[in-house]
Order: structure tokens, then sequence, then C-alpha cells
């Protein structure tokens, strides 16, 4: 689980384990399925160690229970994080290359793994339509499915210009 | 029957053909193409434009007479209707969505789900309160007083299938729907669908759009007038989903 957006999570308020992951779950929806309580604290507790966040106490109506927040180092981490532009790029040439080496060792048809691999994308995209489909309108996670949506969509239009591409070829 | 013994099918063609010009500018916009569509399945036709789908479509609903082939729809065999009948198989059996939405701009929207049930001959009273009940199935209800041209795109689309459920169609026929519809507005459609699939009506989509494809029950490609291919999607895992986002492990 990526540490600084737990981090970043923790600089609204200072908060418990338990309520941090009820508001990742609130930004996840269905996706916040894959993040366990475990995860969260493991993730706590290594930031923690780093000197990032320091254990509390809760003020007025949670008084008396332990809530995490950031230290000056964790806000600077949280700060330089937010203007950050990394992003996380799709492994293209991989795929790229597979067809390449199947065509031209005659290993495999590589129409045919175009063809598997869009079926594939088509099963992922039907899994987050679903996701979408059930999501509240104007819910945040809806919008990270629509996210998802777009780039697969992306994809399976690149695996068209692959299927249109390696057709001719075969015909040659 | 179809081949998985799940009943007649309500859509069947048998060596269907549409050509169009002549001599050497024959093309035949749909070429012997053989289909069995079973009740309640949701069916995606994907291809290229000018791949024939939107004629095939337009054959299966009776927009468009074949020159070749036997076609039934809903127990009626349209290539040998009459005109009289094919009018009939519009009005009763199959409704309409189109990618251009093709509405009256003189009417609302309550009066553009109207009309397909006054032309079958019912009372306007009917009429009205069909239109009502599906309006507020489409979400529009506060909309229903408003002309095409002060909705949105997605409310238009709604709109324009709230009007091809208007006389309990067995089948809907869509050409495009999400063509001009923003991301969002897609959703909606895909939503509305997933309703109808869910009180058994057919499904047949010509589309371009993956995410129609993707929430289809079966999907077939089109290339040049005839079928290249066929797949079945069943769903994958929910748990996949934080692995697609980037997030997870």
């Amino acid at each position: 689980m990526q540490q600084e957006a737990v981090l970043a999570m923790l600089a609204k308020e200072p908060s418990s384990g338990s309520r941090l992951r009820a508001r990742l779950n609130d930004a996840l929806g269905p996706l916040g399925e894959a993040v366990n309580e475990g995860q969260v604290y493991v993730t706590l507790s290594r930031m923690e160690k780093a000197g990032l966040i320091a254990r509390g106490e809760a003020a007025a109506p949670e008084a008396g229970r332990k809530v995490y927040e950031l230290t000056a180092a964790g806000q600077e981490r949280v700060a330089d994080w937010l203007s950050e532009v990394a992003w996380p790029r799709p492994d293209l040439a991989e795929f790229h290359l597979k067809l390449v080496a199947a065509a031209q060792a005659g290993l495999a048809d590589p129409v045919g793994i175009v063809d598997a691999q869009r079926r594939e994308l088509l099963r992922h995209l039907r899994d987050v339509e679903r996701a979408a489909m059930a999501e509240p309108g104007g819910s945040q996670a809806g919008l990270l499915l629509e996210g998802i949506v777009l780039r697969l969509q992306a994809d399976l239009r690149w695996l068209e210009a692959c299927e249109r591409a390696w057709t001719n070829w075969r015909k040659k | 029957m179809s081949e998985d013994g799940s009943g007649a099918p309500i859509v069947r063609a048998r060596g269907l053909r549409k050509e169009y010009g002549s001599g050497g500018g024959l093309v035949r916009a749909v070429d012997e193409v053989d289909l069995d569509v079973a009740p309640g399945e949701a069916l995606a036709i994907m291809g290229p434009s000018g791949c024939g789908k939107s004629t095939l479509l337009h054959l299966l609903g009776g927009l468009d007479r074949p020159d070749a082939g036997e076609l039934w729809v809903a127990g009626r065999r349209v290539d040998r209707l009459s005109e009289r009948g094919v009018a009939q198989l519009r009005r009763h059996d199959v409704g309409f969505v189109f990618q251009a939405f093709h509405l009256m701009d003189e009417l609302t929207a309550e009066e553009n789900v109207e009309l397909p049930a006054l032309l079958a001959g019912r009372s306007p009273r009917q009429a009205r309160r069909r239109a009502a009940q599906l309006l507020d199935q489409v979400g529009l209800s506060e909309r229903a007083g408003h002309l095409p041209s002060a909705l949105s795109g997605g409310q238009r689309q709604r709109v324009a299938i709230a009007r091809a459920l208007a006389n309990e169609p067995k089948v809907v026929l869509a050409d495009e729907p999400t063509g001009n519809l923003d991301s969002a507005a897609t959703l909606d459609v895909l939503r509305l669908f997933e309703d109808l699939r869910a009180v058994g009506l057919t499904l047949v989509v010509a589309t371009h759009d993956e995410r129609i494809a993707a929430t289809a029950d079966r999907m077939i490609s089109m290339r040049d007038g005839a079928f290249a291919g066929e797949t079945r999607l069943a769903g994958g895992t929910r748990g996949n989903l934080a692995g697609l986002a980037g997030w997870g492990e």
C-alpha cells in the first residue's frame, strides 16, 4: 500500500487506525475491499518508525483513544507528494515485443495473442462497469472507476490497432 | 432452438443479405449473415464504421428490407411480410434507439414518449400514463415537460430509450446509442440497458463502444458485411479491481 496516500489522509485530522480505514474505504468504494485492516496498521507502524507520524491521544468526543497525527517531517512529505507529477506507466513495450517475437519466430499467431488479450481486457472492463453501475451517482469511488474504464478503453483501442496491423502482416 | 437449448430464438436470420449499388459498384453491406438471438439475451455487434452493423440492425427492425435470406423476429417471418406487416412489427415488437436520438424537436419529452403508443391506437390517457411511468423509469420525471433542446445529450438518449419501450417491445435494437455521449451519460445508458435485461427484454446493439460490448452477454465482430468472430464474456473477479487501479499489494 502506498505510504504517502495513507499519510496524506491523516493531514485532515489526527485519526485512529480504524477511522482512517473507513475514510479510505469511502474514497475507494469497491476497491477498498482490497485494503485490509492489517495492511493499514503495518503501514502506520512503518511510518511511525520513520518519524512521519506520531501517536497521541484523541481530543474531546473520542478522548482516551489512540490517534495518529502527522509530524513536521510527515507534513513535509505530504506536501512533496502532492506536488509530484510521477505517473504509473503502462508497460506496452512488453506486449509489443511479445507480438514481434511470436511473429518472427513463428511461435504463435500474433493476431490470436491480440484476440486473447482483448478478451481478457473486456472481462476486466465488464467487472469495472458492473462496479461503476452499482456506485451511486457523484461518489468519489465512481470517479476512480471512471478512470479505470477510460484507461481500459485506451488499451482496447490500441489492441484494435495491433489487430489491424498484424492481420495485414499475416496477409503478406 | 438456440444452441444452448434455452428456447426458440427471438431473432433468427439465415443467409441474410443486403446490397447497395449495382454492377461494378455493388456493395454487399450485409453478406449472408446467420444469426440467432435468444430471448433475454444482450448482444453487441461490433465493428468499424461501414462494416454493415447498422444495416443489419435496420434489417432486423424492419426499417430496411433484405435482398435475400430468411428472417424471423418475435415469431414473424419478416422477409415475407407485407409493408403493413412490417409496420406492425416496428410498432409492436421492436423498439429502436439511435445514435442521434431522433426525437421530435417540437414535442416535449413526454409527448415524444407518448407518440408510439398513440400511433399504435392506444387512448391518449393510456399513452400519457405509460409515458409518465417510462420517464420515471429513466429518471426524467421532472423533465417531462421539457423540449429536447432543453435536455442534455444523455437525457435525450434516455427519453429516446423510454420512447423505444412505449409499446412494450420484445426486442430493443440500438444503433450506436452511446456514440454521442460522454462517459457519465454512457454509464446511465448502460444502467438502463441492465434494467431492461433484468425484466427479460432482448437487446441487440450495434456499436464500436467497448463499454457496451463488455457488458453484453455476447459480442460479435463484424467485418465487410459478415461475422468475423464471436465472444462470450463471463465476468472475472471483483478482487481484481484494486489491481486495475494500481492499488493494493
